[in-house]
Formats: structure tokens, C-alpha cells, sequence
């Protein structure tokens, strides 16, 4: 069904940094109204063109899964959380250009969904190289988005964007950074959108095609390839 | 001269408690979010170092400690400010910090802040009332007035929290009360929750075709607007936008219930978390201390009710009533005044450390559980006003725990306040409180096995 062909990216970052409104934006094209607390995950499906403009254009969904909360939470809404990690094809951390600690946050946010969790009294040494190692053997593809440019003002503005640039570095990402209420970010052609879909034709490429260029083939022979560290839910 | 040491003495101690303050507000109230308004920060540590001196100086009024004089003097001083922070200061910023979040009504800040805190000094003057408290003969801005309707506040919202954790507190530690929870029920929750999440995704997904085969059709999708199109929509009714709102109907309804799974399955977590913390050691202990809790719980209540019934205030405090039956009836002999001294010294310090840790904790718990980013300044402003006014009103009842001779400064600072009624309202809400926590947790308790059922 449709457990077969989903493309499952996960949003993840801090509350209230803006990732239902940037699901929204994304999926709609439209900004979102009225945003309120997320609770548990929500979901929202965007139609995604591999490949756009050259013969091999097929149309895929690309399903975003919101995962509300934060990085703190007591481990019963940890584990609860964990459920909805299964079966990743992709990450978006997204973080608030205006508040440092939501940048902070997203090396937790990385290592509790790839389950390689940090110990619990939550030191985090942020040296460049300690956190290389980490993400050096991840293959999910991820994506790092910083909201609220418009609440920076113009003076700060080169300060918060080297810092970001160096954010991303640490996960081998790339980085977008806009306003989720202005949909003109996003706009087609830009140069936000050109990495957008870049970011999404990786994660339908590690997901259906081997490096070879050959597509991995149906659900049931993908069990012998092997999920690497993801854990999957047996559904039987 | 002794005037000058004494005073130094005290601002050094006050430095003490607003550093203390100041980190406890960094390391546990604010490590989410990042201080940009150092106002607040301000304010908080401010009226936690004006509070921690009020109970310095009753510390220090037992031991005798520095000048009496002095002491009054800064008891006075000290009084003044705590009622300055929290009827003008907190109250205004609370609206300020308000006003700011919506963006309506950011042209004139000030403006709305002033109204909203007019409208809270009425109220607050309003409040004084029903209630009995003091004699008419005082001014209208007198410290009285102030420290009276201050004190109905914070003694009505001490009774509450000791009603409360009274009865909340057998209930988390009591193992006997934990439901059973086994991994089959959490997996088949998580499944259930799993299948919704891709019903909603494939429904979505036919929501998106729609949408996107629309837009090439070069139909755009809008709700009949205005007198034409209403008509219009009447008779040439597009069939697929009418199919598209039914199943947005059912993305809603099947999104209600993925959020309702959700909690459902954290709270089966939480309580398996709980099942294998009581089968530790430390479990064991808190599940011992439960029945403990539980006996001083009821008896608790019970004096509140005998309290009320034969509307009996307590006469004599508790120290001086234990040294009376050892005096009295077991007939061992000691110095009354040096260890009355020192065990009401203990006893109020006590009371006092017990009384600040669990705020602190209630209040980080509570912060914790409803702030976010939007609202952190206005809550943790509301934890300052409710943290102030908690404090002042424990001196009021302290009083009640002291021998007569330590209980003269209160009550001459505070002046002619029916301090009896503070006591009687006490034990009324206290009363209130614990027994409406019993039915509350009474039927959350009922209610949850029943959920399970109906899987």
C-alpha cells in the first residue's frame, strides 16, 4: 500500500521555531494563518518532481512529518516520540535565527533520531571535529532551515549567517534561511528553491536508485539490503 | 555606628540571594530559551532576594542578631519594597509584556499596559471587601491596606498548593495505585497510532492530486466570494472541490485522533517508566514514605475540619506547647528560655528552607509544563508576582509558629491585621483544596482504566 513508496522526511527542531509554518509553506505555497502547538506529529504531503525538466521527470510524494516538542522532554514522550523515526529518508532541522539555543539543539534533535543518543546529563562538546565523526558515516541526507530572517536586524545579519554557515558545515548539510510568513523566499527560480529541490531529488535518490543508477526494487526485496542503523517496526 | 554594620550586613546578604536568584533563573527557569529582556531577569532575581531577607530577619529576630532597632528599621524598608515590586512594578510589566505579543496593539504600548494595570488595581482594591481584615481607621495607601489584600492572595494560593501536594503526594509515591501496563498494550497503541498517521497521509495525498491537477486545468480553487458567486455556486456546482471538503472533514477528525493516541501512548510510557522505577531500591523507599505521607495527610485534614467546626485558632504555638508537656507531664526539668530559643530557631528554619525548595520546584515544574517561546516573559513575571506574594503571607503565618516574644516585630510591623483570619482562611481552602484534589484524582484514576478497555 502506501508503506511501499513513501518518502518520509522528518522535520525536526526546537517548539515553536516555526516548523508547521514552514511544512505549510511548502506543501501549499501559501502561509499558514494561525499557527498553534503541535501535538504528537502532524503530517503534510508535498508533490515533489524528480528531475525536473530533463526526460527521467517523474512525480513523487514527498511525505513531511512535523514531530512537535523539545529536546528536554522526559523520556516516556522520548520514547513515544521514537515511533514516528522509522523508515527515514531525510532530515529538516529547522532552528530560529534568533535564538542561539534552537541551533544548539539540533545536534540532540540528529542524535536522538538516528537513536545514537547523547548521554543524559547532556554535556555537549561542540569542537568541530568531535561532532565530523559523528554525522561523518550518516547516510540520511539533511537539510538545515533557519526561520525569522526578518526579525534580524541588518547590522546582525552577517554575525548570524557566518554562524549558521558553520551549523550546516558540522552536519555536511546545506542551509536555507527565511521567512516563513513571506512565501517570496521560496519563490520558483530562486536560489533557495533550486537547493530545496536538490535537497529532495538526494533523498529520492538514496531511497530508490543505487549509486549505480539502478532502482532498488519493490518493498519485499528491500529487506535484504538491509536498513543500516534504522530501526524498523515489525508490522505483523 | 552599629547602624552602619548592621546595614552592611544586610545588603550584603541581599547581594547574596539576587546572585542566587539570578542562577537559579539562568541554570533551570530559562535553559530553553535565550534572555533577551534582562528586565525580567531582573525583576525575578529582585523580588527572590527581597523575600529570602524577610525570612533572614525573622531569623535573625529569634537568635537576636543585630540591633533591634536597626532591625526594624530594615523591616520597614524591606516591607515597603516587596509591596512596591509586587503592586506597581510586576503587575505592570506583566501587562507590558502582554501588549507586546499582540501585534494589534504595538503602536501604543505604554498606553495599554497603564489600562491593563488600572484594571488590576481595581480589582485588587475590590478584593479587600468581602473579607474582614482590618480596622477602618487607616488610609487608603497604607502599608496595611497593601499587606492585608497581598496577604488574602498569597495565603489563598499557599492553602491550594498544600491541599494539593497534601493528597498528590501519597497518590505519585503509593506504587498501589499504578495501573498495570504491559508492552503488548503499548505496541498495539503505537500501531493504532501509526495506521492513522497513514490514513491521514494517503488522504492527503489525494487532497494534493486534486489540488495539483486543478491548477493545471487552470481552475483556481476559491470559495464562492461575494452575492454573485453565491448564487452562481448554486446551481454549477463544482463536483470535486465538494469531495475535497468531505475529506478534509475526515483529515481533520483523523488528525483529532492521532493527537488523542499520542497522549495516550506517552502516558502508557510514563506509567511503564513508573512501574520500574517503584521496583528499584529508591522506589521501594518513596512507596514506604507514601504510607507516611498519607497518614499526616489525613490527620491534616482532619484538624483543618475540627479547626472550623469549633472555630478554634490555634493559641499557643507548637513549641511552646511540646516544652509545656515535657515540662508538664513527663517532668524533665531544663532551661525553658535558652531551648525554646533554639528550637523555634530550628523549627522556623525548617519550615522556611522546606517552604522555598518546594516552590522553587513547584514553580520550575509548572514553567516547564506550559511555557513556550512566545509567552516565557509573561509567565516566569506571573512566577515572580505568585512567588511574592506566596512569601509574604508565609511571614503571616509563621507568626502562628513562634513564641510570643519573637512574634512582636511582625505584628508591630505589620500592624493591626486580624491575623486569626488569615489562619481560618487558611484551613478553609486547605480544606477545599485537598478534598477537591481527592475527587479529581479520584476520577482520573476511574477514567483511564476505561480507556484501555475500549481498545
Amino acid at each position: 500500500m502506501a508503506a511501499l513508496d513513501r518518502v518520509k522526511v522528518l522535520v525536526l527542531g526546537d517548539s515553536g521555531v516555526g516548523k508547521s509554518s514552514l511544512v505549510h509553506l511548502l506543501c501549499h505555497n501559501q502561509v499558514l494563518g494561525n499557527p498553534s502547538w503541535t501535538v504528537g506529529c502532524s503530517v503534510d504531503v508535498r508533490i515533489h518532481d524528480y528531475k525536473e525538466g530533463t526526460p527521467e521527470e517523474k512525480t513523487y510524494y514527498i511525505e513531511l512529518w512535523d514531530v512537535g516538542g523539545s529536546v528536554g522532554s522526559a523520556t516516556s514522550v522520548k520514547s513515544t516520540r521514537a515511533v514516528f523515526y522509522n523508515l527515514l529518508n531525510g532530515i529538516i532541522l529547522v532552528h530560529d535565527l534568533t535564538n542561539k539555543k534552537s541551533s544548539q539543539n539540533l545536534y540532540r534533535w540528529t542524535l536522538e533520531a538516528l537513536n545514537r543518543d547523547v548521554a543524559p546529563t547532556g554535556v555537549l562538546v561542540t569542537n568541530g571535529d568531535y561532532d565530523r565523526e559523528q554525522f561523518a558515516d550518516n547516510q540520511i541526507p539533511l537539510l538545515v532551515i533557519g526561520t525569522k530572517l526578518d526579525q534580524i536586524p541588518e547590522t546582525k545579519r552577517n554575525e548570524v549567517l557566518t554562524r549558521t554557515a558553520f551549523l550546516a558545515e558540522d552536519f555536511n548539510a546545506e542551509e536555507i534561511n527565511l521567512d516563513c510568513t513571506n512565501p517570496r523566499y521560496l519563490a520558483a527560480g530562486s536560489s533557495n528553491a533550486v537547493k530545496l529541490s536538490r535537497f529532495f531529488d538526494k533523498v529520492i535518490e538514496k531511497r530508490y536508485f543505487l549509486r549505480d543508477g539502478n532502482q532498488i526494487p519493490g518493498f519485499s526485496e528491500r529487506k535484504r539490503f538491509g536498513g543500516g542503523t534504522l530501526k524498523s517496526l515489525h508490522y505483523d | 555606628m552599629s547602624f552602619l554594620i548592621d546595614s552592611g550586613i544586610m545588603f550584603t546578604s541581599q547581594v547574596l540571594f539576587f546572585g542566587f536568584g539570578w542562577l537559579f533563573f539562568m541554570r533551570k527557569l530559562f535553559k530553553d530559551y535565550e534572555v533577551r529582556q534582562y528586565v525580567v531577569q531582573v525583576i525575578f532575581s529582585v523580588t527572590f532576594a527581597f523575600s529570602c531577607t524577610m525570612f533572614e530577619l525573622i531569623i535573625f529576630e529569634i537568635l537576636g542578631v543585630l540591633n533591634s532597632s536597626s532591625r526594624y528599621f530594615h523591616w520597614k524598608l524591606n516591607l515597603c519594597v516587596i509591596l512596591l515590586i509586587l503592586v506597581f512594578m510586576v503587575p505592570f510589566y506583566i501587562g507590558y509584556f502582554v501588549v507586546s505579543n499582540i501585534r494589534l496593539l504595538h503602536r501604543q504600548k505604554l498606553l495599554f499596559a497603564c489600562v491593563l494595570w488600572l484594571t488590576f488595581m481595581y480589582f485588587f482594591w475590590k478584593l479587600g471587601d468581602p473579607f474582614p481584615i482590618l480596622s477602618p481607621k487607616h488610609g487608603i495607601l497604607s502599608i496595611e491596606q497593601l499587606i492585608s489584600r497581598v496577604g488574602v492572595i498569597g495565603v489563598t494560593l499557599m492553602a491550594l498548593l498544600s491541599g494539593f501536594g497534601a493528597v498528590n503526594c501519597p497518590y505519585t509515591y503509593m506504587s498501589y495505585f499504578l495501573r498495570n501496563v504491559t508492552d503488548a498494550d503499548i505496541l498495539a497503541l503505537e500501531r493504532r497510532l501509526l495506521q492513522t498517521m497513514d490514513m491521514i497521509v494517503s488522504k492527503k495525498k489525494r487532497i494534493a492530486v486534486a489540488h495539483r491537477t486543478m491548477f493545471q486545468r487552470g481552475e483556481v480553487h476559491n470559495k464562492p466570494t461575494g452575492f454573485w458567486g453565491m448564487i452562481k455556486s448554486v446551481t454549477t456546482s463544482v463536483p470535486g472541490s465538494e469531495n475535497l471538503s468531505l475529506i478534509q472533514q475526515e483529515v481533520d477528525a483523523l488528525e483529532e485522533l492521532s493527537r488523542q493516541l499520542f497522549l495516550e501512548t506517552a502516558d502508557l510510557h510514563a506509567t511503564k517508566e513508573r512501574i520500574e522505577y517503584s521496583k528499584t531500591f529508591q522506589g521501594k523507599y518513596f512507596n514506604f514514605m507514601g504510607y507516611f505521607f498519607s497518614i499526616y495527610c489525613v490527620w491534616k485534614i482532619f484538624m483543618a475540619t475540627i479547626n472550623i467546626v469549633f472555630d478554634r485558632v490555634g493559641k499557643t504555638d507548637p513549641v511552646t506547647r511540646g516544652i509545656e508537656i515535657t515540662v508538664n507531664y513527663l517532668g524533665i526539668q531544663f532551661d525553658v528560655k535558652f531551648w525554646s530559643q533554639h528550637i523555634s530557631f530550628i523549627l522556623v528554619g525548617i519550615i522556611i528552607v522546606t517552604s522555598i525548595r518546594g516552590l522553587l520546584i513547584t514553580l520550575t515544574k509548572f514553567f516547564y509544563a506550559i511555557s513556550s517561546s512566545k509567552s516565557s516573559n509573561v509567565i516566569v513575571l506571573l512566577l515572580a508576582q505568585i512567588m511574592g506574594m506566596y512569601f509574604v503571607s508565609s511571614v503571616l503565618l509563621i507568626r502562628m509558629s513562634m513564641p510570643p516574644e519573637y512574634r512582636t516585630i511582625i505584628t508591630e510591623v505589620l500592624g493591626e491585621l486580624q491575623f486569626n483570619f488569615y489562619h481560618r482562611w487558611f484551613d478553609v481552602i486547605f480544606l477545599v483544596s485537598a478534598l477537591s484534589s481527592i475527587l479529581f484524582l479520584y476520577l482520573a484514576h476511574k477514567q483511564a482504566p476505561e480507556k484501555h478497555m475500549a481498545l
